[in-house]
Parts: structure tokens; sequence; C-alpha cells
């Protein structure tokens, strides 16, 4: 048996715990391979479909060819596409000049604090590795969050056992994180062997690439030759750049993503 | 040239790192990425700006103490976990806190390990946390563990002060029944016998701990043992009924002989649904599954589909050892709830056996666990529970406890249905006159008849008849009858699942004394539960006849003697029987009466018939 398998058959348990316990229900999209990995976990959990909507936050400087992408492929597979965006701070003329990280806060975590408001969501599942961040190697797969949307990352929940904590006190918002365990590689190696689509942006033209995908004003490319997924996976075999560096968001201070998290980030 | 191993597809070998707060846990941890080439260079850099921003040179703590607040006060709060891989495999590596306050975040991390590593500072010795996190590795089933002596270079690489601390550390986990798999001095700051070995300590000829743990065999993937197949779900998206769960041991095969719990009804798998696997072979332990029975049955989240011949039992109470962070301790008589597997079971602490002190491991009386301790108890269940001891079976024997909203503790199952507290020291006493000596004078022998059906079906009305024939004849016959006894015997009880059960346990009771004392017992229980009526079978198993008064649903409705039917009908009589509640139809009764195709009178002949056969000795004079 393969770590994939475990890694599949895990993510699939999770997936269905949270459809069993939580009340009202939503994944997040980001388009990027995560979510792509995500989504093919839920088809499979699920026996072929995605049996509660599918939010994408929007925050109107994302990359067009992940639009185009999430567009495409929401028709594709039938799903319950549910676009949130922060309309009052981009009526502001919210954008990344006021500050990389006041941006992020005010379009990704206020715009998805709002969309869920908005909608009901109790729960929301959301493609976050371990491997990617030092805060989010914290993380439970069951994380709540208080009724201010905070993540009190000082006293999480004990969770062991896969007996997973889906108790909670009402207004709590539920984060759920099927793909903790898994690594960059492991995500591509999947994105291989279930050949999952995935946004052209991460295959290499002249010379780079996107390793991760997010708006186009803070979002850089990296030097690569990879065309290909195997090439890609070769590639993170001998790499010694993180997967987060073309984030510019991250690199502002130490604690950047740290403070972005408690306040309700990804 | 030998193949290198394909080390990103296998799984990764999980260990944790423990010990007592600032014994070096997470340093270690920094270390064996680092010198492993496991961190890219630019998150070396970022930790050692973070390191220079504190006035210090390297904090390879840093790399996994993620936090603000753990950076600047130089501790780790929360589990972090991160994959490295040594030239022989990969690995996923747990760091854990080691301040008592965060013992919650502790379990977290090192419940999922296979192997651990216990980090002692060799000025400092045995501290609390050592002890305690020992205790729990213990508790927690994890086997294996590398006792790493660290801080060797504040004591000058001193080769006694290694073997004073090795000496201590050895006789603790000797009592605790462990056997340390190695215990090796290092100085993780300086990376000393980390990965490669240190010049400073020639008196060490042993290996590295990066050797040591790429030495630890792998536990075997749980397929040798019976299958269980706890149930998560049931999806009908239109397309018929499928059964979800993961198979935590064992395999499910299509046509295998298997039953489900606590219910104990035989099944056969039909189909393993997008399987895409040799469906010969089955799917193993570890895999998330959807599959159909054949033919269907009802089933619900908690249920476990097992082996046929080697099946866990239901059981009423188990004997479990737990530790405890709750913030108000555990007490004698408290309920709390349990989950295990996919079930959720209310529990009440019925015995506390002992108060564990992690220090010196001793075991003490105690009415009550407090935070970070440990204890034996008895936790009893008003539901049937399927479970089973750790050792028979990890994934049924382990589990947490809430109170509340709260996780508060978790534990192992040593034994899984143990007589209750009291009942164990009790002997039941035998007298003079045995029950065949009351069979020759009475002419009959003791019994129960078990009438069990709808209500409406006509129990209660061939119960009397029989009884009017049988004192007739001579022989010595009782109707006791579930709505009367609930006057008496069962006044208190309502009618939750829970209450019925143990209603129709206490009808069962007095049945069975009934019959001893050689009376023909007629019971008039609709007793819906196949389950219940096995365990009165149980208690009496040569008085014992079952009786299915049989007629269908919509005859017992038409009927409706009492309106009952009406009135739950309108939603007045919640979990009614037949309507809003299941009634389990006995498998093989001893005899079957149709009272919708015959009338009541000939019914109850074919039960005196039955009663001449089976119960009666000879006539009376």
């Amino acid at each position: 048996m393969s770590s994939l398998d475990d890694l599949e058959s895990q993510s699939i348990y999770i997936l269905r715990e949270a459809y069993r316990h939580v009340g009202k229900l939503a994944m997040l999209w980001s388009v990027g391979k995560d979510s792509g990995v995500l989504m093919a976990l839920a088809r499979k959990a699920f026996l072929g479909r995605v049996p509660f909507p599918v939010v994408h936050i929007d925050t109107s400087y994302k990359l067009p060819e992940m639009i185009a992408f999430r567009d495409a492929k929401a028709r594709e597979w039938g799903l319950d596409l549910v676009v949130g965006r922060n309309e009052a701070a981009l009526a502001a003329g919210m954008n990344h000049t006021m500050g990389r990280v006041t941006c992020c806060a005010a379009l990704k975590s206020e715009g998805l604090s709002q969309t869920l408001a908005q909608y009901g969501f109790t729960g929301v599942i959301a493609g976050i590795r371990r491997d990617e961040e030092a805060t989010r190697a914290k993380e439970r797969v069951f994380s709540p969050r208080g009724a201010d949307a905070r993540w009190h990352y000082e006293d999480q929940p004990p969770e062991f056992w896969d007996l997973f904590n889906t108790d909670f006190p009402e207004g709590t918002s539920l984060r759920i994180h099927p793909l903790l365990d898994w690594t960059e590689i492991d995500v591509w190696r999947y994105v291989r062997r279930e050949e999952i689509p995935v946004v052209d942006l991460y295959f290499a033209k002249q010379g780079r690439r996107y390793r991760s995908l997010g708006c186009a004003p803070c979002t850089g490319t990296v030097l690569s030759t990879a065309t290909t997924i195997d090439e890609i996976i070769a590639e993170l075999e001998t790499t010694s750049i993180s997967e987060r560096a073309g984030r510019a968001q991250d690199q502002e201070a130490e604690d950047a993503f740290e403070r972005l998290r408690a306040d309700g980030y990804l | 040239m030998t193949a290198m191993p394909d080390l990103a597809a296998a799984r990764p070998f999980p260990i944790v790192i423990v010990g007592h707060v600032d014994h070096g846990k997470s340093t270690l941890t920094g270390r064996l990425l680092h010198d492993t080439g496991s961190i890219p260079p630019s998150r070396v850099e970022a930790v050692r700006a973070a390191s220079e921003r504190r006035g210090k040179t390297m904090e390879w703590a840093f790399l996994l103490d993620g936090f603000q607040t753990e950076r600047d006060r130089a501790i780790t709060i929360d589990t972090a976990r991160i994959r490295f891989r040594s030239r022989r495999r990969s690995y996923m590596i747990i760091d854990a806190p080691g301040h008592k306050e965060f013992l919650k975040n502790m379990i977290t991390g090192a419940a999922s390990a296979q192997a651990a590593v216990l980090v002692i500072d060799v000025a400092e010795g045995l501290a609390e946390q050592t002890k305690r996190h020992a205790h729990l590795l213990h508790l927690l089933g994890i086997g294996r563990v590398i006792v790493a002596v660290n801080k060797m270079d504040a004591v000058g690489y001193d080769r006694a002060a290694f073997d004073s601390v090795a000496r201590d550390i050895r006789a603790y986990l000797a009592d605790l029944g462990v056997a340390p798999d190695k215990l090796l001095p290092i100085a993780a700051r300086e990376g000393a016998n980390i990965v490669s070995r240190s010049a400073a300590m020639p008196w060490y000829n042993g290996p590295t701990l990066m050797a040591v743990l790429d030495d630890l065999p792998e536990s075997a993937a749980d397929d040798s043992r019976p299958l269980r197949l706890p149930i998560q779900d049931v999806y009908d998206f239109g397309d018929g009924q499928s059964i979800i769960g993961r198979v935590e041991s064992g395999r499910v095969r299509i046509g295998d002989d298997l039953i489900i719990q606590p219910s104990s009804r035989p099944a056969k798998v039909g189909s393993l649904q997008g399987w895409r696997g040799n469906p010969g072979e089955g799917a193993p332990a570890g895999r998330s599954i959807a599959i159909t029975l054949d033919p269907p049955q009802q089933v619900q989240r908690g249920d476990v589909v097992a082996t046929l011949d080697a099946a866990p039992a239901a059981v009423k109470n188990v004997r479990a050892t737990v530790f405890w962070f709750g913030e108000q301790p555990l007490r004698l008589g408290a309920t709390y709830t349990l989950k295990a597997h996919t079930a959720r079971y209310p529990v009440t602490v019925t015995a506390i056996e002992d108060v564990v002190d992690s220090d010196t491991l001793v075991a003490a009386k105690g009415d009550a666990i407090p935070q970070a301790g440990i204890g034996r108890l008895l936790l009893e269940s008003s539901e049937p529970m399927v479970l089973e001891s750790f050792a028979s079976n990890p994934q049924l024997g382990r589990f947490v406890l809430l109170s509340g909203y709260q996780t508060v503790g978790g534990g192992t199952i040593t034994d899984a249905g143990v007589a209750p507290a009291g009942v164990a020291n009790l002997f039941p006493k035998v007298g003079q006159v045995a029950p065949q000596d009351r069979a020759a004078l009475f002419g009959h022998r003791g019994a129960v008849l078990w009438l069990t059906g709808l209500s409406g079906a006509g129990k209660s009305t061939i119960a009397y008849e029989v009884e009017r024939h049988l004192l007739d004849a001579g022989m010595h016959a009782y109707v006791l009858d579930g709505d009367n006894i609930r006057r008496g015997l069962s006044a208190g009880l309502g009618f939750s699942a829970a209450e019925r059960s143990e209603h129709i346990r206490r009808v069962g009771a007095a049945a069975g004394l009934f019959a001893d004392a050689g009376v023909v017992v007629l019971v008039a229980a609709i007793s819906p539960s196949r389950q219940d009526r096995a365990g009165i079978r149980a208690t009496c198993p040569d008085y014992f006849h079952e009786i299915f008064v049989d007629a269908p649903l919509e005859v017992c409705e038409a009927r409706d003697p009492k309106q009952l039917y009406q009135r739950a009908r309108r939603g007045e009589i919640p979990e009614f029987t037949g309507i809003s509640a299941p009634f389990e139809r006995p498998e093989t009764p001893e005899l079957r009466l149709d009272t919708a195709g015959q009338n009541l009178a000939a019914c109850a002949d074919e039960l005196v018939a039955y009663v001449d056969g089976q119960v009666r000795l000879y006539e009376a004079a």
C-alpha cells in the first residue's frame, strides 16, 4: 500500500466526518492544485458528486487564467459555486499598495468571513497543508474559530486517534483541513496518478513558472524548466526554495503570516 | 548498482520527540531536519534571522516553534509535525510540548507515533514531565522508545554523568514494563551523535540517533486481525443505499460471512463501490470504502461489521486506563460521552480502581483523577457498546471522553465487558431443592414463554387464555404483562430506548425467578429489540421459549384496541414500535403464532399444545 493510498483514505475519512457532523458545510476552492486535489477527493468520498456548495473568494486581482479555469470546471463538474467578494472594500479601492497584509486581511480574510456569514455556513473545508508554513504545521484537522472568527492557536483542543472534535457550541465556525498531512510532492504525485486537471500557470514558460497561485500583484514565479507534472515532481525532489517564496505578503514581517492566520486567513 | 528505494512513495514513519520542558526537544528536531538536508537554505536563513533578532546565534527550535509567543518565550506550546528523509526512509517527525499545561497538545502529537525519542537533559536528569511522558507513551501504545541523553556538551561529555541518567531512566522504564530500544548520549545544539558521530565522546561506540531510528521496524498493517469495519455513515444520493466506513482491521471481501454488532445480525457484502483494486483480494485495513450489503439491511453509524466467527461482543462496561486533562477532575459517579471508532456512548464512572502517581508509579485509592492524572476505572453504559481490549484490537480499544463540548481525557481498554462492581464478589447461593425436584412435584418444568410482537398482535389475549387453560389442567401458570410491570417493578422508567431495554431486563429477571420457582410464566411484552430478548435468553437459557405472536402491521393497526396507533400516527406517541421505532422480528423463535391467519382461540390452543409437548411431564392426578 502506498503513501498516497493512505493519505487518500485519511482525507476521505475526514471529508465524510465533516459531511456527517457539520450542519451547513461548504468547501473552499482557490482553484490551485491543492483545492483541485480536494475536489477530486470529495468526488470520491461522495461517490461522484460534491454534495455541498463550493466557495471561491474572489479578490478581483486573481490571475485571469484562474477565473477562466474556475468557471469552466464548475460547469463541467456541476458544482454549486458561490463566489464571495468583499464589495465594500473593493468599492473603497482596496489594493496591495495600501499594504499587502492589509489587502489580504480585507479581501481574503474579511471576504471569507462575510461570505460565510451571508450564507450561514457553519463549517468550511480548506486545503491547507502542514508543510507549507510553520503555523499551519500546528493546525488541527477540525479547527474551531470563535464567534469573532479568530484562531485561538494558543489553546487548541486536543485531537488524536482520528476521534475528531465535532461537538462545538452554537456560533462556532469550523475549519476542516483534510490535506493537513500532505506535502507539496504528495499533491503533485496525486495530481499525476488521478489525472487531475490543473491551471496551466503551474507549467514553465520562458524559464519561469508559478509554484503557488494567488493574486497577480503579489504572486511571483520561480525559475523553472518544468513543463510536465513529471518534471515538476523531479524539480521538487531537489529544490531548495520554499513553496510560498513567491507570495509577497508572507515576507512583510516575521510574523506576517501568523497574524493573518490568527485573524482568519487560511 | 542497487536501486534506491522510492522514498516518497513509502508511507512516512511517524516518530515523536518528547521530554521535560527545556531538555532540548525542539532543538533536537530542528537539528535532525537540518543535518539530513531536509530544510531549504532559505528557511535556515529565516530562522537565523529570527534568532539574531532575539539576541541568539542559532535557535534550531524556531524551525518548529512557529508561533511568536513560542519564540519570544523560548518554549513549545503546540505540537508540530514535519516530514524529513534519511538516506534510508522518510519520516514524519512530531515535536511535542513539554510543559504540564500543554499536556493535551503533547498527546495530540504523540498519539499518532510509532516510536518515541525521550529527551533528557543530562544535567537535570529525570524531571516531572520526563516521567509523565514516558508513562503516557506506554498508555498510548507506543512500544518503541529511544532515550537521548542531551546537552552532553554542558557536562564536558562526561561518561559518568551519562551513565547515571541512563541507570535512572532504565529503572523507571522497567517499572512500566518498557525496555528502551537504545540509550545514547547526544548534544543536539552541536549536532553530536545526531546524524554524525561525535569525536568528543570517544567512549561511546554505538550508533547515531539517525542510525537507531533507521533500524526501527515498521509496524505491520492490521490485515492479520479479524475484520472490523465501523460504519461511519449511510448514503443514499438517489441511487440506492451505500454503507460508508473505514476498514480498521482485516479485509472486506465480497461474499464473506459477516455479522453486524451490536445487533448480531448476519450480513454479506454485495459490492465494493468504486473499488479500483482487485475485488478478489478485497479492501485492506486503512481504506475508506463504500459497500452494499446483500441483502440490504438497516444499519447506523457506530455499528461494526465484523468477521462472523471472531466478532466483538456488545458490552455494557469496560475497564480502562484513562489519562485526564480536564480542568475539573474526573469524579466517581460522573457521566461523560465516550467516543470510540465511529460510535459514541454515554458512560458513567462506576469505580475508580486506582489513581497512579506518574512520579513514583505508586497506585493509590481515590475518588477523583486530577488534571494531568492517570487512573484505572470502570465505565458503564446503559447502551450496548461495541468495544474491545486495546490488546486484541487497538482501533476498537481506545477512546476519548467528552464533558459537554470539551475533550477531557482519553484511554485504552484493558477489559471489555467485566462484571459490574459488586457483582463480581457475589456468589449465587444454591439450595437443597433442584429444579427437577419441583418439576417432579408439579408435573411440569418451570418455563418462560416470552410472547413478543407488535402492539395489537394479540399477546396479552393469548397469554391470559393460555393461563386459564393451564390452570384448568392443574399446572402452575402466571402472566407477567409488560404494562402491569411498568406500574411496579419498572415504575419510574420512561420510554427511551435505554429505559425500554432496562424495563425488558427487569421483566426478564422477574420471569426467570418465577420459572426457577417452578411456574410456567407467560410474558406479554412487545420487546422489539432482538438483543434485549437474546439477553434474557442468556440469563435463563433452560427456561426461555421465544413465542412470536405475528401479525402484519396493517392488521394490528386496523385492530388498534387501545387507539395507540391512531395517536402514534398523529405524532402523540414518539418512538412507537412499528410506526416510528423498529420491531426486530425473531429469527428463530421456538414457536410462531400467526394471529392474522387464524383466530386467537386457535392460537391459544397451539400454544397449549406446545406447552404439553415441551414443558409438561405428566397429567396431574
